[in-house]
Parts: structure tokens; sequence; C-alpha cells
């Protein structure tokens, strides 16, 4: 028999086993420093209209973003998701989408959001605590946020279920992120899309930290390898390359219009901020890296391409610089000026049909605030 | 007038065929249920008439059954979940609670959910363990979905229908023990909302409440008790949320005393809440406190024990005994 050791002085188990490749197959279309390459698999025509209102939308969400933190800090949101960073990722998805596709969003698709047409101040009243989001999700193509980790992925196969069963031509696209790759959820979603060759396309985005857990702590493989064992094309994309989000994004919905099934993308990206306003990165990374991904910025990589082939000017950049002021100084006098809905309504939508017993707590409930002074002049 | 004597199984199979004639967008889902037609044989047949499309036989994946019927929900079906047996719920209940409960609250009103679970539930078939569960207060605590458990073949024939064509999310309880019990089932008759408590059994000396499976023992609680000359009234119950206390009331503010018995774990159990309203509505009127009935506090037993565990006529006449003596 075996004696134990009297001590365990390994580190964590499993920390010896070999780490994943850095740096496996990429897809990148335009490289850090702003120079378009061409990719076998994912050719790309893009118009210099196009290009511009790319960049247009990846300087407006970063501005949108950086006021969200802003306020905040301010007080006037309980809470701020940041997708510094992820700008190209959310933006080159989005407009891949068409417009009778339905995206499936985490709590961090606000550049999705607003390729979509969602009022940035439908996002920011979930974030200050007036509402769970305000958008009309049918309306605009984008479910509202998931919270759970990642239930949303298998709404996402139903709706695609549903799509199939109406004969409709149109796709849908699920967001989750490194982290939730763990999660069962997001493996039962990729069994029955692949078992039911569901118009969806799962769209991870591989900002690298599950708040303080790195995506080794989540998988031993590169995440879009993971598709090869569900039976369907995996690819990973630069994240922070908007063209090649777009070309990868657009392929694979378009397959999966034509009914071949799901894709896996993974959007290769790096959360330059914090998890959210609660939390302080300084204590599980390292500022070189920072330092590293900073250089491969999303919008100084388009803005170096705009430049390079003559197809944007200062005066174009400083407009879009002007808007990015406008839209910030819409979103904060928004936000501040919002007010919650009357309390009592918390009683009203819980179902289609309201019960009598709720009605009657919403009785007691008003009878209650009734006796309080002045309650009637309100 | 076309009057059929149904098991509860059969009847469950003919309204489901019915919803599935009045609605093209009923869409059927769980494991087994296609070709099989379920391990009860509720959904015999149904995959052949309508089709793999309609009636789908799922990969092993209770969350995916639930999570895909929120989407199926959101692009217009009526998603009609079977959940194999009550202890398989859970890996769904994460979907349940935090997505189908609150998607209409969470977005206004906007969406609605209008899916329906059909569980299989409570013990007495002698099963290994995790099939004789009583999951009902779990759901009933959430806000959002609605609990409903059927005790006889013509309400699960008309209750399964009408939860199917309900706008809200419906957890629909189907007390296993009581698949093969038939009944006469008048199948062009106005069905009673399916919403509502009913009492079942007339009399004077103590109320009794049952739902599901607990209410064929309630009523042959009665009927032994009559031949003691006691006189017990049996309420059954039907829906657990919203719970409908109004025919409860009535009948308690008559009687003076109140018994609820149900399979499940009597702690914080569907009785610990309807004791408390019931107290609350008829305290004057109590001649004793109200009493519960229910499984002991411990994990369900395995099978050769499950007599011991499960309420029966004696436990209801025990109760009955205590509530007269106080």
């Amino acid at each position: 028999m075996p004696t134990l050791p009297r001590e365990v002085a390994g580190p964590v188990p499993g920390a010896g086993a070999p780490h994943p490749p850095r740096q496996p197959d990429l897809v990148q279309l335009l490289t850090p420093e702003g120079r378009r390459v061409e990719h076998p698999g994912y050719a790309i025509d893009v118009s210099p209209d196009e290009l511009r209102g790319l960049y247009r939308d990846l300087v407006l969400v970063r501005r949108w973003d950086t006021e969200a933190t802003a306020l905040q800090r301010q007080g006037e949101l309980g809470l701020w998701a940041s997708l510094l960073g992820q700008e190209a990722a959310q933006v080159g998805a989005g407009h891949a989408l068409a417009a009778g596709d339905m995206a499936f969003p985490t709590y961090r698709e606000h550049g999705v959001a607003w390729v979509r047409g969602v009022d940035p101040l439908h996002v920011m009243s979930l974030f200050r605590g007036v509402d769970n989001g305000g958008w009309d999700p049918v309306a605009t193509g984008f479910h509202l946020y998931t919270i759970v980790i990642p239930a949303q992925t298998l709404h996402a196969t139903g709706y695609a279920m549903g799509v199939q069963r109406d004969g409709a031509e149109s796709a849908v696209l699920a967001f989750f992120g490194d982290g939730a790759s763990s999660q069962g959820e997001v493996n039962e979603a990729m069994i029955w899309a692949a078992s039911f060759a569901a118009p969806v396309v799962f769209f991870c985005q591989n900002n690298q930290y599950a708040i303080s857990a790195p995506t080794e702590r989540q998988s031993r493989v590169p995440l879009y390898q993971r598709a090869a064992g569900f039976g369907f094309p995996g690819v990973r994309v630069d994240g922070n390359d908007v063209l090649a989000v777009l070309a990868v994004t657009r392929a694979a919905l378009a397959a999966a219009r034509e009914g071949q099934g799901p894709t896996l993308v993974e959007a290769f990206t790096y959360r330059m901020g914090a998890h959210t306003t609660s939390d302080d990165p300084t204590r599980y990374r390292l500022a070189d890296e920072l330092e590293e991904w900073a250089l491969r910025d999303p919008i100084v990589r388009l803005r170096l391409h705009l430049a390079e082939e003559g197809l944007a000017d200062e005066a174009f950049l400083a407009g879009v610089d002007a808007e990015a002021d406008d839209l910030a100084a819409r979103i904060r006098s928004g936000t501040i000026s919002m007010e919650p809905p009357p309390a009592v309504s918390m009683f009203d939508a819980v179902y289609a049909e309201q019960t009598a017993p709720l009605a009657a707590q919403r009785a007691e409930f008003e009878a209650y605030r009734s006796t309080f002074e002045g309650a009637g002049q309100e | 007038m076309s009057t059929e004597t149904l098991t509860m199984g059969k009847a469950l199979n003919l309204g489901l065929r019915r919803a599935m004639e009045d609605d093209a967008k009923v869409v059927l889902m769980g494991e087994d249920i296609g070709r099989l037609g379920g391990v009860f044989r509720i959904t015999d047949g149904l995959q052949k008439d309508f089709g793999e499309a309609r009636v789908v036989d799922t990969p092993l994946s209770e969350a995916g059954i639930i999570g895909t019927a929120v989407g199926l929900a959101m692009r217009g079906y009526r998603p009609v979940c079977e959940i194999q047996f009550d202890g398989f719920v859970f890996p769904a209940f994460n979907q349940l609670v935090t997505q189908v409960a609150k998607m209409h609250a969470r977005t206004r009103g906007r969406l609605s959910m209008p899916v329906v679970v059909r569980i299989p539930f409570g013990g007495g078939i002698g099963a290994v363990e995790h099939h004789s569960e009583s999951p009902e207060a779990y759901f009933a605590h959430t806000p959002g979905l609605k609990v409903v458990a059927v005790s006889n073949p013509v309400d699960a024939y008309w209750g399964i229908q009408q939860a199917i064509a309900a706008p809200d999310p419906v957890i629909f309880l189907e007390p296993k023990r009581r698949y093969w019990e038939k009944a006469e089932v008048d199948l062009d008759a106005t069905p009673e909302p399916l919403f509502g408590s009913r009492v079942v059994r007339r009399g004077d000396d103590v109320t009794v409440l049952a739902y599901g499976p607990m209410v064929k023992t309630a009523l042959q609680a009665a009927e032994a008790a009559a031949e003691e000359g006691r006189s017990l009234e049996v309420v059954d119950l039907r829906t657990l949320s919203p719970l409908d206390l109004d025919p409860v009331v009535a009948s308690v503010r008559r009687t003076g005393r109140c018994v609820v018995v149900h399979e499940a774990q009597v702690t914080l159990g569907m009785g610990a809440e309807i004791a408390a309203r019931v107290t609350e509505a008829c305290f004057h009127s109590l001649e004793a406190p109200v009493l519960r009935v229910g499984g002991w506090d411990v994990p369900y037993p395995p099978a050769r024990m499950e007599e011991e565990y499960l309420p029966d006529l004696d436990r209801v006449l025990d109760a009955v005994d205590r509530a007269m003596a106080f």
C-alpha cells in the first residue's frame, strides 16, 4: 500500500498540465498596424462608406462605454459592465446580422445593442436600476441582456428551432464568454443545435478572463476547437479586427440560414477594463499584459487603415469625435434625469393574466402606502 | 354527448391531442416522448400523427428542454415539455426559476412564456430514488410560474388543454400513481376554470384539503370517517399557484376545523402557507389549529419504506381525531 505524503506541497492540481498554444490559427484581415491582409477562407468586400461606418460605430460605443463608467463612478449607475477592448468583436458581429436575424446577448454586448438600433438609454436604465432593459426584444431583434450565465445560449437554440419550423430564412446569434464555456448549458445548447442542425451561430468573446479566472482555467484546448467535438465547424477570429469578425460571422450566419447548422466563432480579444465597475483587475493580472493588448487596439488599427488608404480625412475623424461627444452628453443627461416607474407597477407584469392573490397584494401595498402623510399628494 | 371511460393517462393523451389539433403552434418536447410515447405512454401515438417537428424526441438534457422552450415561445410557439420524472426537474430548475418565471415581468409584458411543463410527481409506485418527489413548493414559491396539480381524469383532460392555452407558464403536476385510475369523461362538457379549487365532498365536521394524489386518499378517509359518524368536507385544491382559497375559507368558517394533506415534506410545504392563510381568514371560526399531514422531513425513503412515509387514510383520520379533540 503506497504511503501518502504528509504534506501536499504542489500547487493547484492540474497546474502542471501543458497549456494551450498561445496563438493558434487566427483569422485576421487587418493587422494591428492597419494593413489589409487576405485570408483564403474569408474574402470580404467593404465599401469606403461601410469602413467609415464601422469606424464611427467603434468610436461611438467606446465613448458611450467611457461615459457609462464615469456615470457609475459618480453614483448615477449601480453598476457598469465595460466593453472596453471588445468593440470590434461586438460591432463586427452586430453588422453581420441581417434585419430578420435575432441576437441573444450577455450583459456586456453594448456594441451589438448599438448596431441593432437599441437606444443606449434603454441599456442605461438597466444599470441605473430603473428596469431590466427598456428595449423591445422583438422589434430590435436583440433579446434583453441575460445575466445568468449562459441561459441565453439555450434560448437562442430554441429560437433557431422555431425559425426552422417557420421555414424562415433567418439565423440566430448567441453570445457568451470564455467563462460561460464551462457551463453545462453552453454544452447542452451546442448538442441541441448540432442534433437539430439549428440555424444558430455561437459567438464566444474570449476576453481572456472570467472576472479573475484566466481562460486556461476554463479550457485546456483553444475554445474554437471544442466545436469539433460537437460536430460543427469552429473558427478563431481576431476579435480586435472588425473586418475579420464581420467576415467570419457573416459567413457563419449565411451557412446557418442555408441549413448547414451551427458554427462556433471564437473572437479572440481582451477585456481592457474591469469585469464590472465593482471589480479590481490589478489583483489578478499584470500591466505588461495590458500593454501588449493595447498595441492591438481595434479602433487604432482601423483608423490607421483608413488613413493609409486615404479614406478618412481630419474632418471626418473630428466629425466622429464630435458626434461621440454629443452622444455622451445625451446619455449623461438622459441617464441622470431617468426616474423609476411607480413602485406599484412591480405587481403588474408578473403574469399575462393577473392572479387574484397578487391583485390583493397589490391593493394591500397601495393601502399601506396611502397611510403615509402626504401620500395622496404625490 | 360523447362520454368515455378513460384512465388519467389516456385522458392526458387525448387532451394533448386535442390541444395540438386546435393550435398548430403547440410543440411537445421531452425525452422518449416520440417513438416510445413516453415512459408512461402519455404521448403515445402523437408523433406518428403530428410528426417529429411537433413531437420532439429531445437529447437527454432537461435544462435544454426548458431553455429551448423559452426560445420557441419567443418565436411564437407553445412548448409543452415533459420532464420524465419529478426528481429530474432540477437540472432545469435554473431555466425555470431565473428565465421562464421572470420573462414576462422583466420585459414588462413584451414577451409571454406560454410554456407548460408536465411533471409526473409523487410516490407510491415502488420506484427507485428520485422518482417519487413532490417538488411543488419550489415552484409555487416562484413568482411568475403557475402551478396546478390534477387529481382525476376529468381535470387531466381539460386541465392540460387549459394550461396549454394559458398565456403564462404552467407547471402541470400529474400524480403518477393515479395514471391508471379511471373515470367517465364528458369530452364535450364545459370545463371548470383551471385555476380554481373545488369542494368534492360535502361535510360538516372537518375540512380536509388535498391535491393531486392525496385527493383520493382524503376521499377514502372521508368515507371511513362517515362510518364512524364523522362528516368530512373534502376540497380538491387543484391550483397551487395561484391558490384559490375562497371555497376553503367558506368551508372552514362553517366546520371550524381544517387539515391539509400532501405527500411533500411538511416543513415549508404548501400546507404551511395554507395554514397561515386559513388562520388569517378564519381566526374567529377555528376550533383547533390548522393541522398538516405530509411526508416526514427526510429524503424520500427507499420504496419498501414509502408506505410509512406517505400520508394514508389512517394518518388523515389521526389528524382529524386530533382536530376534533382539541
